[in-house]
């Protein structure tokens, strides 16, 4: 090692402060390695994240805001809120689950499988839940990419006739922890699935989410169908679209914010542990 | 001289099922600077061992350090000490060539500068330079295996653990590779590299272990190996008739130490040449023998008077 490259000492010697000092040098070391690789490998592939990321919402807008209203089977929101509206906090929710599972379980599949090229990562100088971690936090930070993408899409969207009145810290607070929980779910996913069923990642998990997710809806209306209301609740999309109902488009009918927010930090919490352990379990024999 | 790495009683039990104990119980020393080899069949614990002493496997029971580094205890550490190739191309597919060896070196602390500088340094040691700017799945396996090695050491690791380094690879390319090591052991580099070829184990390393079933079976220098069993020379036959009885017969001539068939020919391992080999042809040709050949014998020999199978079973 030269001498800029920090090492740890041989001895786990006793914790005094310039000891941890110096191994939390060396870790904060290793995992900004590990986000400098991601950033540039998703640079290099910055096309293709923005097609990821925009594609299915651009969709959504067209078809339900513009090709519907055409043909005469426009959808209104409940009482006066435009459709348009009611969509802008679920496009953007959607956006933030799909791109958390496409930027970590996709990937990770296949680094654990085919390739094992996550080896190199995994023998950095750092715990491995950290690697795990650094999975999580860089795709909530694709995740969150692409809601800045989708959010004015959807809001300057021709004839979509939406109207907000955001929150300003709580939309922050409530896209922190939602990008992370779907950053949490992706490792989840990515460390339990069988590479040979990855497909079975669209239909078994992807769909039922996005449309189970109160995208289109709010949580609220699902009151005439009760026990479709308590199913969806255990669907983590459902507190990432009623978090930003809550911080956008608070005059529509939401969760209220605490619950929203409080849930999916515990969702975060629990599918880290439950990713962490996956990660382990996958890279250690 | 220092232990660079320490192994005492080390097991690991995968619970299966079935159960297998791939590695019972292996003590191993091997000083600053070595090249040491584990020499053995394919599932005979070699790779098991070297994930444990660096941190990929976890131990069932027993103890490795690391330059000092208890592996179980501090497995960041111990990582920041030891650089792997592994048996599989493991190579970071979403990066060039250059990128791989740069992000290593970010990993290991280095700052962009320096990262730089010696993944630069790097390509040009490896002769890779010329494809600093391709993508890792346009090399061929020699160069994908030279990358693998530069990476491992580009952080300049203590100990540098290669697990069969040399399989698949082309002659050329497994010459150029052992030089390459050759290089590394002169730079004060602890080098410890498995492999089932034996030519690979006798040429690259100062000491070895053969292992087999997980126990390790003898260590030493390669020639005192060859030495400790007690064998001359060796004598392939080729014969014609019963195999078997040739074999119970050559068996019982005095000089001759053992007789085994190997690979469909007849071995006998003389102790003395001397007065033996009169006899051995004698015994030959009336076992229609239709050709003969005399060698010094090699680890192979050691693994089959060890074991009575050849490495390769």
């Amino acid at each position: 090692m030269t001498d800029t490259a920090p090492q740890l000492a041989a001895q786990p010697p006793p914790a005094t402060g310039r000891v941890v000092r110096a191994r939390a040098a060396v870790y904060r070391a290793a995992f900004w390695g590990l986000l400098l690789r991601d950033t540039r490998v998703l640079r290099r592939e910055f096309k293709q994240f923005i097609l990821r990321a925009v594609m299915q919402p651009l969709l959504f807008v067209f078809v339900f805001l513009y090709v519907f209203p055409h043909i005469g089977a426009g959808i209104h929101g409940p009482g006066s809120a435009s459709f348009g509206t009611i969509l802008l906090p679920g496009l953007v929710a959607v956006a933030i689950l799909f791109q958390g599972i496409q930027a970590v379980a996709l990937p990770l599949v296949n680094e654990f499988n085919r390739t094992r090229e996550i080896e190199d990562r995994v023998m950095a100088p750092l715990p491995t839940n950290l690697v795990a971690f650094e999975k999580i936090l860089f795709g909530a930070m694709q995740s969150l990419l692409a809601a800045v993408l989708v959010f004015p899409m959807v809001l300057f969207f021709p004839s979509s006739h939406v109207h907000i009145d955001v929150d300003v810290p709580l939309l922050l607070a409530e896209l922190v922890v939602a990008c992370l929980a779907a950053g949490a779910l992706g490792l989840t996913i990515g460390t339990s699935w069988d590479p040979r069923q990855v497909p079975l990642i669209f239909s078994l998990i992807l769909i039922p989410i996005t449309f189970l997710g109160c995208i289109y809806y709010p949580w609220a209306a699902l009151e005439k169908i009760r026990w479709l209301q308590a199913v969806t609740l255990a669907n983590p999309l459902v507190y990432i679209s009623e978090g930003l109902r809550a911080a956008i488009t608070p005059n529509l009918r939401h969760m209220p914010w605490p619950a929203s927010l409080g849930v999916l930090v515990l969702f975060f919490v629990g599918l880290t542990w439950l990713g962490m352990r996956g990660f382990r379990r996958r890279v250690l024999d | 001289m220092p232990a660079a790495l320490l192994v005492e009683r080390l097991t690991k039990r995968y619970a299966g099922p079935p159960a297998v104990d791939a590695v019972r119980g292996i003590d191993l020393e091997v000083g600053e600077g070595e090249i040491f080899g584990l020499l053995g069949p394919n599932g005979a614990g070699k790779t098991t061992t070297v994930g444990m002493c660096t941190t990929r496997v976890i131990p069932s029971s027993g103890q490795v350090r690391v330059a000092g580094v208890d592996v179980r205890a501090d497995p960041p550490a111990a990582r920041g000490r030891v650089g792997v190739v592994t048996q599989f191309n493991t190579l970071d597919r979403s990066c060039t060539v250059y990128e791989n060896l740069f992000y290593h070196c970010r990993y290991f602390g280095m700052r962009r500068r320096e990262a730089r500088v010696r993944a630069g340094e790097l390509l040009t040691t490896f002769r890779l330079a010329d494809r600093a700017a391709a993508s890792v799945d346009a090399l061929s396996g020699g160069m994908a295996q030279r990358l693998q090695v530069a990476r491992a050491i580009a952080h300049r690791p203590e100990l540098l653990f290669l697990d069969e380094p040399t399989s698949g690879l082309d002659p050329q390319s497994r010459i150029a590779l052992w030089e390459m090591l050759g290089d590394l052991h002169e730079q004060g580099t602890t080098v410890i590299l498995t492999t089932h070829n034996m030519d690979e184990a006798d040429r690259l390393c100062r000491r070895l272990a053969i292992i087999d079933h997980g126990t390790i079976l003898v260590m030493g220098a390669p020639d005192e190996l060859k030495r400790r069993v007690g064998v001359e020379t060796v004598v392939t036959l080729t014969l014609g008739g019963n195999h078997a009885a040739a074999v119970e017969e050559l068996s019982g001539l005095p000089g001759v130490d053992r007789a085994a068939i190997v690979d469909g020919n007849v071995l006998a391992y003389v102790a003395e040449r001397e007065g033996t080999l009169p006899g051995v042809v004698e015994v030959a040709a009336r076992y229609g023998m239709t050709d003969l050949a005399l060698a010094e014998p090699t680890l192979e020999t050691v693994f089959i008077q060890l074991t009575g199978r050849a490495l390769r079973d």
